[in-house]
């Protein structure tokens, strides 16, 4: 499922003229929870990637909101704090790295949004998402808590790309909302509960499908919609897209090419209202 | 001959003693050379402390003094008069800060008295070569420049123009007035703000000793304590105020109608209009970027009906230049854009509103003719009011805004009389700190207004529950039972804070006055000289030096006043000697210095070949002297061999 949003990623990059390079060697950045129990464990995992991009005197553009504000975090506070910057230092070194701080951490949606900008993106627009109603959906990583790129509470960047493909991004109040994500393993209940209201939200607002720019967010949403009608007595059927996946669409590949064919929720009925699935 | 130089180091009470062994100090001051005499004494300042000073120039003969205390901003000025006093130059004496620059940011005690001994010793050694300087006396211009129009600047105007001296008041806006102006009703007292402002705008408009320049702006000020040059940018109105009588009938007849600003939009206005109907000066302005004549070379209705002939299309803006001898800056504040806040909605949710424009909506004679209504027309069953919005908040400002807790009281009041709703305050702490405010806090309690600790984390309109469908819902964690609640009601108010307005860098440069770091006008000193700031003759006042209700913005208005009639008093100032100025012989005329001074102080003799300081202008910042590539520029009190003695010194 998350090779979707690899794949779809990779090919409109492509298309866009973005050179994306794959980090040598990268490892897990520990994902969302091992900050908040090992944390200086979990800087030295970040630390790792960011020095072996600056080795490569690369910025990072990076897709999980999840790696992205891991990687963010270490990147700010060992420009803050000396004593993490000693203690990583030494740690980096015994792998024979080190890292100087000149890595620029951003999320590709801010890449494609700010750097390559709406002339370039609608340039590439063949088949525009004309009549597509869309969730925005950021989650909660993407601009908390160190975004400066997006407001942080209430973030538009998903929606403006959303009308640059000629869809339409409806009103989403619960945008910057947590999905539950890795709570579903701890607290079942109360993270089905948080689901069920992302859908509420999508269904009272006459969304068609939810954008994501977050492999967890789309999983737990996608995943977890069996159990939300079981708990709830709901009939959520609600198909989900990766960010990547809808400029792809706008831009004329196919179902097959962006992975679409691989989803849990069905996306056909939407598609087939829009004439673009093949 | 050798100087006689007397020390004196100050305790200031435990400021500096606690952290720096004055005695030791003492001692070391003692073996200096030159030093005839070192003492020690808890608070210099004080007349026993500054009779030590003045008895020992008398018995010992002293020829310089030293003292090690506070920072000079506050005491140099007393300590020169006393060693005036004693009969000595009150040049040849030196102030030593041994508490900002020592003692306050030491906790090390032994390495302080290090620190101190070093200062002191700089300052002995630069002592030395001081040289007995004469102030100069100038007259003082009686006239005074208010800038700003609001309740502050009007405070301030009536005063000084009731004790004789002439104003010239100069407002942005076509009408004077304000904020305050635009409110509904004052707390505590429950006053109609129009009623206790509008008499004061009058006297302004027929006080014969209040020129009004309404509509203008300052573009320039220059010269110097008692002897100021403002140019003034009046611009057009395209109404002659010669001629004009305030009837009104142009403002009837004109078919154009926008949104009105007065009414934060919520009204509609003329092209040609006044903001309200007691605008003072009761004279229209034509808006260009709307009027059909402006627009299409059309129309011209007001023209025609106006009886008087006082439209003037032809009219152009025109530059005035006033004498002045002193200047008050009441320019105000701006109010925190309530949109930057994405999470309430404003701008986005149509019955989220400000408190500014709650006051429209309650303001008889407002767009709604005082009833509150929400944007379909109707009575709102239930309201909420959120504090703090851009104050007290990391992400904006980090300040109190002090009278959103008082106002959001006011709107709770309003609200529950006008329209019986239900009506909930959520707030962080409640600051009611007037005289009569926690009274009027009691009484909002009384009327049963529903108070929940906790700043509002977001107003959304995703409904979880039936009782939720169709209402705005507030968000908000109730700190005092610990738990987060949803609040659906029918409005929201953003109690929002003051900021800084947006020219006030531009008014900062135009004037020479600096900010603190919340950007507001800084103050000489933030108990002691409020009104004042570090340019002699221009006073603040009101909420341009931080956010302030009405009752402390009319103090201040009427303070500012007194401080300018002072000085007026006085007739003459004194200019400080310690200035710029440049050695003919060395000059070689390559005006760097001309282009570096930031009071034009500088002009250049053409037959000379020279460059000259105009000593009343230069206010002694040092910038041409450090410029000057010949070393021509000298600046007195500041001369190379007292700085270069003060480093040796301290590098010995």
């Amino acid at each position: 499922m998350n090779r979707a949003y690899d794949d779809s990623a990779r090919l409109i990059c492509k298309e866009l003229g973005i050179d994306l390079k794959e980090l040598k060697d990268w490892n897990c950045c520990g994902a969302s929870a091992y900050m908040s129990i090992r944390e200086l464990r979990a800087h030295l995992l970040s630390a790792r990637n960011l020095a072996i991009a600056e080795k490569e005197k690369k910025d990072l553009a990076v897709v999980c909101p999840a790696c992205f504000t891991n990687l963010t975090k270490t990147n700010h506070y060992m420009g803050e704090d000396a004593k993490l910057r000693r203690t990583v230092g030494s740690a980096l070194k015994a792998a024979d790295l080190q890292y100087l701080g000149s890595v620029k951490v951003r999320h590709l949606l801010d890449v494609i949004v700010n750097d390559i900008g709406e002339s370039e993106v609608k340039a590439k627009v063949t088949r525009p998402l004309s009549g597509l109603k869309v969730a925005p959906y950021y989650g909660c990583q993407f601009t908390r808590p160190l975004g400066d790129y997006d407001d942080k509470e209430f973030p538009m960047m998903l929606d403006t790309l959303l009308t640059w493909l000629g869809a339409q991004p409806v009103n989403y109040p619960l945008k910057a909302k947590c999905c539950g994500g890795i709570l579903m393993t701890t607290n079942e209940k109360v993270a089905l509960g948080l689901v069920r209201s992302l859908l509420d939200c999508a269904v009272q607002n006459e969304a068609m499908c939810v954008a994501t720019i977050c492999p967890l967010c789309h999983m737990t949403i996608e995943l977890y919609q069996g159990s939300v009608n079981k708990e709830f007595g709901t009939r959520f059927k609600f198909p989900l897209f990766y960010f990547t996946q809808l400029m792809g669409l706008a831009f004329g590949f196919n179902r097959k090419q962006l992975k679409i064919d691989q989803e849990l929720v069905s996306s056909k009925a939407v598609l087939k209202a829009l004439e673009v699935a093949q | 001959m050798a100087e006689k130089i007397g020390v004196y180091i100050c305790h200031c009470g435990t400021n500096i003693a606690a952290t720096v062994d004055c005695k030791s100090v003492v001692e070391y001051a003692s073996g200096l050379p030159d030093v005839t005499v070192a003492r020690e004494y808890q608070y210099m300042c004080s007349d026993p402390g500054q009779e030590l000073i003045k008895k020992d120039i008398k018995e010992l003969g002293l020829t310089r003094v030293v003292v090690a205390s506070c920072s000079p901003l506050m005491h140099e000025p007393t300590f020169r008069r006393a060693v005036e006093e004693a009969g000595l130059n009150q040049f040849l004496f030196q102030m030593a800060n041994i508490r900002e620059q020592c003692s306050w940011i030491s906790e090390n005690k032994e390495m302080a008295t290090e620190r101190a001994k070093a200062i002191v010793a700089a300052a002995v050694k630069r002592v030395g070569f001081h040289e007995p300087l004469e102030v100069k006396k100038v007259p003082v211009n009686p006239n005074v420049l208010i800038v700003g129009g609001g309740i502050t600047g009007i405070e301030s105007a009536l005063q000084i123009a009731d004790s004789g001296k002439k104003v010239y008041l100069v407002e942005k806006e076509p009408t004077i007035g304000g904020y305050m102006a635009r409110f509904d009703k004052t707390f505590p007292t429950l006053d109609c703000a129009a009623c206790i402002l509008t008499p004061k705008m009058v006297s302004v408009a027929q006080h014969p000793n209040i020129e009004l320049l309404s509509y203008s702006d300052v573009t320039g000020f220059s010269g110097y304590v008692g002897n100021f040059t403002a140019r003034i940018r009046k611009r057009a109105r395209y109404v002659r105020e010669d001629k004009c009588n305030g009837c009104g009938l142009c403002t009837e007849k004109c078919p154009i109608s926008v949104p009105s600003e007065f009414d934060c939009g919520l009204g509609k206005r003329k092209a040609i209009y006044r903001p309200f109907p007691q605008a003072v000066p009761n004279v229209p302005v034509i808006d260009r970027d709307h009027c059909l004549f402006f627009t299409k070379g059309i129309c011209k209705v007001c023209v025609k009906f106006c009886p008087r002939g006082a439209i003037d299309f032809d009219q152009k803006e025109e530059y005035v230049d006033l004498q002045v001898g002193t200047a008050i800056i009441a320019t105000g504040f701006d109010l925190f854009d309530a949109a930057r806040v994405k999470q309430y909605g404003y701008g986005r949710l149509p019955n989220v509103i400000t408190s500014l424009e709650f006051e429209r909506l309650s303001h008889a004679s407002g767009p709604t003719g005082g009833k509150i209504v929400l944007k379909n027309g109707q009575m709102p069953a239930s309201v909420a009011i959120l504090h703090c919005i851009g104050s007290r908040d990391t992400n904006f400002n980090e300040y109190c805004s002090r009278v959103c807790c008082m106002y959001s009281l006011k709107i709770a009041h309003l609200v529950h009389e006008k329209t019986g709703a239900k009506v909930y305050n959520c707030y962080i702490d409640i600051r009611a700190f007037g005289k009569g405010y926690e009274e009027f806090y009691k009484r909002i309690l009384e009327e049963e207004t529903i108070f929940i600790r906790g700043k509002a984390a977001e107003v959304t309109d995703f409904a979880q529950s039936p009782a939720e469908k169709g209402k705005l819902v507030v968000a908000v964690e109730d700190t005092l039972l610990g738990i987060p609640r949803r609040i659906p009601v029918d409005m929201v108010v953003l109690s929002v804070g003051f900021e800084p307005r947006k020219d006030t860098t531009e008014l900062g440069r135009i004037f020479s006055i600096s900010r603190s770091k919340d950007g507001f006008f800084l103050e000489r000193h933030p108990k002691l000289a409020p009104v004042s700031t570090a340019s002699d003759g221009i006073f603040i006042a009101g909420a341009c030096q931080g956010p302030k209700d009405i009752p402390d913005s009319v103090a201040q208005g009427a303070a500012a006043a007194a401080n300018a009639l002072s000085l007026i008093d006085r007739k003459e100032v004194t200019l400080e000697p310690t200035i710029a100025f440049i050695d003919e012989k060395q000059c070689s005329g390559c005006k760097i210095c001309i282009g570096l001074c930031p009071y034009n102080a500088i002009s250049f003799d053409e037959t000379k070949k020279v460059s000259i300081v105009n000593d009343a202008l230069c206010k002694g910042c040092g910038v041409c002297v450090a410029a000057c590539p010949s070393s021509a520029i000298k600046q007195r009190n500041f001369t190379d061999d007292q700085i270069l003695a003060e480093v040796e010194a301290i590098c010995a």
